[in-house]
């Protein structure tokens, strides 16, 4: 291994003095202009995926090779901007009706054919009808095409979600020659056979193995990317992966889940970590109250259980207090979060009175009620060890809880789609803009039995639905980042769920790569100037 | 009874017995909590209530649970093994591509142990109370009492960090091409650790019935015929006593081969060798049952085949067998 590290770093070292000269505007046929970040293999950790199409299916494990596959309209940087990327130019109009794509001329898909706003009128009318976040294009009416190379989305309201909704993850441009020969998208065989215009293209997808990419050298941005190649193992057993980590059998792990293994990774002299690149996916864990079931119907007794549950103390118990606590129904990391809201201190007279009142006094025994809790199967910090806490706490004030851990995720989803529970861990995602991952929680009209991710709490506040509905339309960004507030305010103040903090994510990567993913959808974008430095290539 | 009549039967046998698992292993599948359509949705990252309607409509997981075992039967009949809910894709492929992994790993292991297994419990029998004999008995013990994750976290931290001379995980390099000695070595270095793992399990029960079965043959009086007679120890031991001692072992190897699947799954896990054990794993985390029946299917026609020749290995030992199996 160390002796082709080597030969490898000579002869980019050779080649610096020629770098730099073809920096910009040329034909995308042109021969490659030597440059000192080209080239060189990744290997990485990828994720078990159905498939790699994000048209119709969310979530990181397609979202990773997807993203590298397909282009976007749009990309953003790490301060929520969005950049152009197959969109060189963009209008949105000021009544917020629609919203006009100027497109890049140059770009084509990994086949050879032009990226024209056919795909990408095709592309949204298929994203919109299948993509399983159904709030993100609701209101769009359609896509007109005066030419080629200008697609006007047409909205039926002003929806201001729709700049994040071009995002890499959200909006692939799907090449409608391919997609839209009349066969089921959902069963497409391009799904895992895909064709795109992003950095890379696919050239094997062993599915619950591995998936290979392979840098397309026609990609419309000059002179990227860098890589020449990606392949993406999949591990399955955790410490197997990290230990393939620190042997530099592979060199990026994109999600670390836990505290523990990221400052274990990031003790080894070879390996960098990054918590920048988690903002946009926003994922928060949580703990889900059941407000249709007694006693976690009265309000009082769930405030009442959040003053007892701690959350400063079991973060420093369990995640060695290098987790801040998640207020509020939006992720910390955006920018329409807010600290204006209840926060619970710990309070046991307060918690002790508010059950009082709500009419659970302690029995003979000491206890007041008993209630269960259902952990998600995963680390134990973020699932079986907050149950374990939480137990203790409740305990000070006469409540039993009774943990149910579930042997893997379709036992727990099974119990919490079907809303046979009282108290569960969770962790969802927010998706960018509120609209499109944080309505569907708190949205009455969204209570669906049998759906996992929707509003699994039964929680109804005509007032919420209403803020809800009118901040989705908001185009005055500072009216809209006042509904937002309240709307938080208003959710922490009833409880529905109690948010516990952000998913402590982490990106781990060998330090001789550069140019790591840091923006707000982290590893979920392109990885376009993502390169080897010349002594670490491999 | 002739030899074909004889073969006959047991494929007959072997049939009504895998119509047996097949029924049983959908009832059971079924049986765990846990809806296929809530995991894809999960993976998703959530989904209308429309959309699972379509997942399960998709899948025939919408018809009554007779109706799909019926369907799933006759496709099964007709030699389709079903459609995976979960990776897409027709199962007999998603099979085919794994199993020679599977194989590989699973020969590997039983072909070490029972080599290596035999020949520990010779030496143990040739002086049961000498401190090799020890030695081997709490080897064996050991290898056989500790649980196989534990084993394979244990020697991946052996040999694969603290003295990093073998690859932590998966069969190949990714960087190698997949052809010529080359690859051949590389897959043997990968294989290393997972067999040994697997073998571990296996060797102490081959060396405790190999101990046994040797100090019996070694105390019988055609042994002490072949000593008077002037034989080489050598020639006693592996060519006399051995070849009666075998025929337990042959037994443990033939039913081993029923249980090398389960052992697989968490060895598999553990290395990220792409075989079988590991797709099982996923396909039971997914509730993707038609993967796990096609795999549990394979793996009961491997157990079934293995039975066979398992008896077929008696008659060819010893020709007393010829009239009762």
């Amino acid at each position: 291994m160390t002796g082709s590290i080597r030969r490898r770093g000579v002869l980019s070292g050779a080649s610096v003095a020629v770098a730099g000269m073809g920096a910009a505007g040329m034909g995308p046929a042109r021969a490659q202009p030597i440059d000192p970040k080209r080239g060189g293999t990744l290997v990485m950790l990828g994720a078990t995926t159905r498939h790699v199409n994000p048209a119709i299916q969310s979530g990181t494990p397609a979202g990773l090779p997807g993203t590298q596959i397909f282009a976007s309209p749009l990309r953003f940087d790490d301060q929520w901007n969005p950049l152009p990327y197959l969109a060189e130019t963009w209008v949105l109009a000021p009544d917020g009706l629609s919203l006009t794509l100027n497109l890049v001329k140059t770009a084509v898909f990994h086949d050879g054919a032009p990226v024209t706003s056919a795909d990408v009128a095709f592309s949204i009318a298929v994203i919109q009808k299948n993509h399983p976040f159904k709030t993100m294009l609701e209101p769009v009416t359609g896509v007109d095409t005066p030419d080629p190379h200008t697609a006007i989305i047409r909205m039926a309201r002003a929806h201001p979600a729709i700049l994040l909704a071009m995002s890499p993850a959200l909006c692939p441009i799907l090449p409608k020659h391919v997609y839209g020969d009349g066969r089921d998208i959902l069963t497409h065989p391009a799904n895992t056979a895909p064709v795109g215009s992003g950095p890379y293209r696919l050239t094997e997808f062993k599915a619950g193995e591995s998936i290979v990419l392979e840098r397309f050298d026609r990609f419309f941005i000059p002179g990227r990317p860098y890589l020449d190649k990606i392949v993406m193992r999949i591990i399955a057993d955790v410490p197997t992966a990290l230990l393939a980590m620190e042997r530099q059998e592979i060199n990026y792990i994109p999600y670390v889940t836990t505290v523990r293994d990221a400052e274990r990774l990031g003790k080894q002299a070879h390996i960098q970590v990054s918590e920048k690149g988690f903002e946009g996916i926003g994922a928060l864990n949580w703990l889900a109250f059941n407000t249709a079931k007694k006693p976690l119907d009265d309000k009082r007794v769930r405030q009442g259980l959040a003053y007892l549950a701690d959350r400063t103390r079991m973060l420093r118990v369990l995640q060695g207090g290098k987790v801040p606590v998640a207020l509020t129904p939006i992720h910390p990391g955006s920018p329409l979060y807010t600290t204006d809201v209840n926060r619970y201190e710990y309070d046991l007279k307060k918690a002790e009175a508010l059950l009082d009142e709500a009419g659970y006094r302690k029995g003979a025994d000491g206890t007041r009620f008993k209630i269960t809790i259902d952990t998600i199967p995963g680390a134990v910090e973020t699932s079986t060890g907050v149950a374990e806490f939480l137990r203790g706490q409740f305990k000070r004030a006469g409540v039993e809880l009774e943990l149910r851990t579930a042997p893997d995720f379709p036992t727990w989803a099974q119990r919490v789609a079907g809303q046979e529970f009282d108290l569960a861990t969770d962790a969802v995602f927010n998706w960018g803009d509120p609209v499109i991952g944080v309505h569907r929680t708190y949205l009455s009209r969204n209570i669906r039995k049998g759906v996992i991710w929707s509003n699994t709490q039964s929680y109804a506040n005509a007032k919420v639905d209403a803020l809800l509905d009118t901040a989705a339309a908001e185009p005055d960004p500072v009216k809209r980042r006042g509904e937002y507030a309240e709307f938080q305010k208003i959710v922490v103040d009833d409880v529905p769920i109690l948010f516990l903090h952000p998913f402590p994510y982490t990106q781990a990567a060998h330090a001789g790569l550069k140019g790591l993913p840091t923006t707000i959808w982290g590893p979920m974008a392109p990885w376009d100037d993502l390169y080897w430095e010349a002594a670490a290539r491999r | 009874m002739g030899r074909l009549v004889w073969l006959a039967r047991r494929l007959v046998h072997g049939l009504g017995l895998m119509l047996a698992v097949l029924v049983l292993n959908f009832v059971l599948v079924r049986l765990a909590p846990g809806d296929p359509a809530v995991v894809i949705a999960g993976e998703m990252g959530g989904a209308s209530a429309q959309v699972m309607e379509q997942i399960r409509a998709q899948y025939g997981l919408d018809r009554s649970m007779p109706e799909q075992l019926l369907r799933y039967l006759g496709h099964v009949l007709s030699g389709d093994l079903g459609y995976s809910f979960y990776f897409n894709r027709p199962v007999a492929g998603l099979v085919f591509e794994r199993m020679g992994a599977t194989a590989l790993l699973v020969l590997a292991a039983i072909g070490s142990a029972l080599v290596l297994g035999t020949w520990l419990g010779i030496v143990a029998a040739q002086r049961p109370r000498g401190v090799a004999a020890q030695m081997v008995a709490i080897v064996s013990v050991a290898g056989f009492a500790a649980p196989v994750f534990w084993t394979g976290m244990m020697l991946l931290l052996a040999f694969a960090s603290y003295w990093p001379i073998f690859p932590v995980s998966g069969m190949e390099d990714v960087g190698q091409p997949r052809h010529g000695v080359g690859w051949l070595v590389d897959v043997a270095h990968h294989l290393v650790l997972p067999a040994s793992t697997l073998a571990m399990i296996y060797m102490a029960q081959y060396s405790r019935q190999a101990r046994a079965g040797m100090i019996a043959a070694l105390g019988a009086d055609y042994i002490r015929t072949a000593r008077a007679k002037g034989l080489g120890e050598a020639r006693v031991v592996y060519r006399h006593a051995l070849a009666n001692a075998m025929i337990p072992v042959i037994t443990i190897a033939g039913l081993q081969f029923g249980q090398v699947l389960a052992g697989a799954v968490l060895v598999e896990t553990v290395y990220s060798w792409p075989g079988l054990g590991r797709l099982a794993y996923e396909s039971i985390l997914r509730r993707d049952s038609p993967t796990l029946l096609g795999i549990l299917l394979g793996s009961s026609v491997m157990v079934i085949l293995a039975n066979l020749a398992t008896d077929a290995a008696y008659r060819l030992a010893d020709p007393r067998m010829r009239g009762v199996l």
